[in-house]
């Protein structure tokens, strides 16, 4: 058996709106070892964005505990969060959220500037992440200047430039057409052969196909908890 | 994260919206220009009337007399009070006049041993000076006698003074100020010209070195002939004196000679009532150290109305940084999600603010300083240095103190809202 990276035990999130509280997550256990590729799936509605929040470290659980890389989250304080944010979790968002005019190897750039690495060594490992995603020649490009698919493989690119423990992707194809989507989906199956670790969070059960492993969610509860043998890609794979 | 990202990210910030940011700036370069000019203006001002003082000369006393009815500087009051009987006026409808006898008994060591030298002066106003087709009106035309040069600190550039034994012989003779040689004979030399002043012959022997202006008037537009020719010609046989000039031993002599002056006068007016005196005594020195005096009010009042509008372009730097972390809101969000710690988004903010200010502070200077070489409502701005320092070190500061709330509030946010916000 492999380490456990991280680790939800009991954890319970609730929002409170004036008189009602909402329960968007109960009783939630679920375990992720290294190297994993694990999808979360479920309807909207079904508290995978709060879980994704807590996982991501944006958020903090109401109740339980949360234990990523042997650190439990829920003693560290704001300063901490980000410092754990910056070095072991990667963001992939649905909005590709990269910082507007600005060039991708800037963007790329931009959480080794917040960890306090030197320029120099900052662009290396910058350039390095965009020649993983096939766009080492797009870097001095403002994302304005590049494509939906080109954004997203950008957003990868920061998200693995600092090395971090998890890959955090959340809805990473929703805005993509089918053949930036397959691409995208190459890219994560190509970190994911790496030894990457990767939390892939979809309504799509063909973008869910591709993870060894599926946890399903609904009314914030876990409802299944799956591995499987991921399908290949949708289409040929050419890529790479 | 040191300063050099944080200014590296904020002067990209700036230079996302450049019209706003160049406006915001120049709210705060208005604000430092003005400080800078308006201080210069009051500090010129200050400055002309002391170069007022010394063009006086030193140590000098000025006898008028009091026109009947007329309030004079008020009672004596009007120029720093102390030193009773210094200077003394009254109101009197007799007129009696300043003449040359009270000039000889001034003269008298023996009645006023605090004097150095006595002159007597008759300005005359509207006389025009004629040479060869060139034609212009001095603004002072002074018949006096050789001593008047000493008192009033004029000194001869070229040719001679004349003497009191040209006085005495009612020499037509004329000292000429540099403005006047300019305008009458050009590039010529004046030397031992004849000019005619109002069509009376007057024969140049010297010219004065210049003065410059002492901020009210030019001092170099003067011509300086004995009196006794001025009343052969042009004021009359029996013209009554303009003023006297009275030079004291010393700066410290000053309330003695002017008590001295106060005494003879009375004496050869046939006055024994002080306060009746046809005559008044000015310590004009004094008269204008309170004129300088109310000028420096007058320079910080200027000061205050300019920090005002710095203050001003201070809270339009809140207000645009407000607009700026509301309208970037998203971008924070991602930001603190990749990593940035609370002080690394209030350092950027803070960053931005200060470097608005900042450059608005240096353009602000720079303006300042050329605006402060012109010439304001007639008066030659001074730059007073600290008023650069000052208004640009509070520019800064002011963008330190309105760039801390929002940045604070861009600090605070949380990033799940942060990144949810459209």
């Amino acid at each position: 058996m492999r380490p456990v990276l991280l680790a939800l035990q009991h954890v319970e999130k609730r929002y409170d709106a004036g008189e009602i509280s909402v329960i968007a997550l109960r009783e939630i256990n679920l375990a992720v070892t290294r190297g994993e590729f694990v999808a979360i799936m479920g309807a909207s509605g079904s508290g995978k964005s709060t879980l994704m929040n807590i996982l991501g470290c944006l958020d903090l659980p109401t109740r339980g505990k949360y234990t990523l890389a042997g650190t439990d989250v829920r003693l560290l304080d704001d300063t901490d969060l980000a410092a754990v944010r910056n070095r072991l979790i990667g963001f992939v968002f649905q909005s590709f959220n990269l910082i507007p005019r600005t060039s991708a190897l800037r963007n790329v750039e931009l959480p080794l500037v917040y960890a306090g690495v030197k320029p120099r060594e900052r662009a290396e490992r910058a350039r390095a992440a965009l020649q993983m995603v096939g766009l080492e020649n797009r870097s001095g490009h403002k994302p304005s200047e590049l494509s939906g698919g080109q954004q997203q493989r950008v957003a990868v690119a920061r998200a693995i430039v600092t090395d971090p423990a998890i890959i955090l992707a959340d809805e990473p194809t929703g805005n993509l057409d089918t053949t930036a989507t397959a691409e995208m989906l190459d890219l994560l199956d190509h970190l994911h052969g790496l030894g990457r670790t990767i939390i892939l969070i979809t309504h799509e059960p063909d973008v869910a196909m591709r993870a060894s492993r599926v946890v399903r969610l609904s009314d914030g509860r876990i409802v299944s908890d799956e591995y499987q043998t991921p399908s290949a890609a949708m289409h040929p794979s050419s890529h790479r | 994260m040191n300063l050099r990202e944080s200014t590296h990210i904020a002067l990209q910030g700036l230079s996302a919206n450049v019209l706003r940011s160049a406006l915001t700036m120049l709210g705060i370069l208005i604000g430092v220009g003005s400080v800078i000019v308006l201080v210069a203006v009051g500090n010129g001002s200050s400055v002309a009337v002391q170069k007022r003082i010394e063009g006086l000369g030193t140590n000098t006393l000025v006898v008028m007399r009091t026109r009947g009815g007329f309030g004079g500087f008020g009672g004596g009051g009007g120029f720093g009070g102390g030193g009773g009987g210094r200077a003394t006026n009254g109101t009197q409808s007799s007129v009696s006049q300043l003449t040359t006898k009270d000039v000889t008994a001034l003269g008298d060591k023996s009645q006023a041993p605090d004097l150095k030298a006595v002159a007597p002066v008759i300005n005359e106003a509207s006389v025009t000076a004629t040479y060869s087709g060139a034609t212009y009106a001095p603004s002072q035309f002074v018949g006096t006698n050789a001593d008047y040069l000493s008192i009033r600190d004029y000194t001869i550039a070229d040719g001679a003074a004349f003497t009191n034994q040209d006085v005495t012989d009612r020499n037509r003779v004329a000292l000429l100020g540099q403005t006047v040689v300019t305008n009458l004979f050009g590039t010529q030399n004046p030397l031992g010209a004849t000019v005619q002043f109002n069509g009376i012959d007057y024969h140049v022997m010297g010219v004065l070195t210049p003065k410059g202006s002492n901020g009210a008037q030019d001092q170099d537009d003067i011509v300086i002939t004995p009196i006794t020719a001025v009343q052969d010609t042009l004021a009359g046989a029996n013209a009554p004196l303009s003023q006297i000039t009275v030079e004291a031993r010393s700066r410290g002599a000053m309330t003695a000679a002017a008590d001295e002056v106060t005494t003879v006068l009375l004496g050869t007016h046939h006055i024994t009532d002080p306060t009746q005196a046809d005559f008044q005594v000015l310590n004009q020195a004094t008269l204008l150290s309170t004129a300088s005096s109310t000028n420096s009010v007058f320079t910080v009042l200027l000061g205050a109305v300019a920090a005002i509008s710095l203050l001003v372009g201070g809270i339009g730097v809140m207000n645009i940084m407000l607009v700026t972390v509301t309208e970037r809101t998203r971008e924070i969000g991602i930001r603190k999600a990749i990593g940035a710690r609370r002080s690394d988004i209030l350092g950027q903010f803070l960053v931005e603010a200060v470097l608005l200010s900042l450059m608005g502070g240096v353009l602000g200077v720079g303006l300042g300083l050329i605006g402060s070489k012109f010439k304001i409502v007639g008066v030659t701005p001074v730059v007073a240095w600290y008023s650069v320092g000052l208004a640009f070190g509070v520019a800064v500061g002011v963008g330190l103190f309105f760039g801390l709330y929002p940045a604070n509030r861009a600090a605070s946010l949380r990033p799940i809202e942060a990144l949810r916000h459209e």
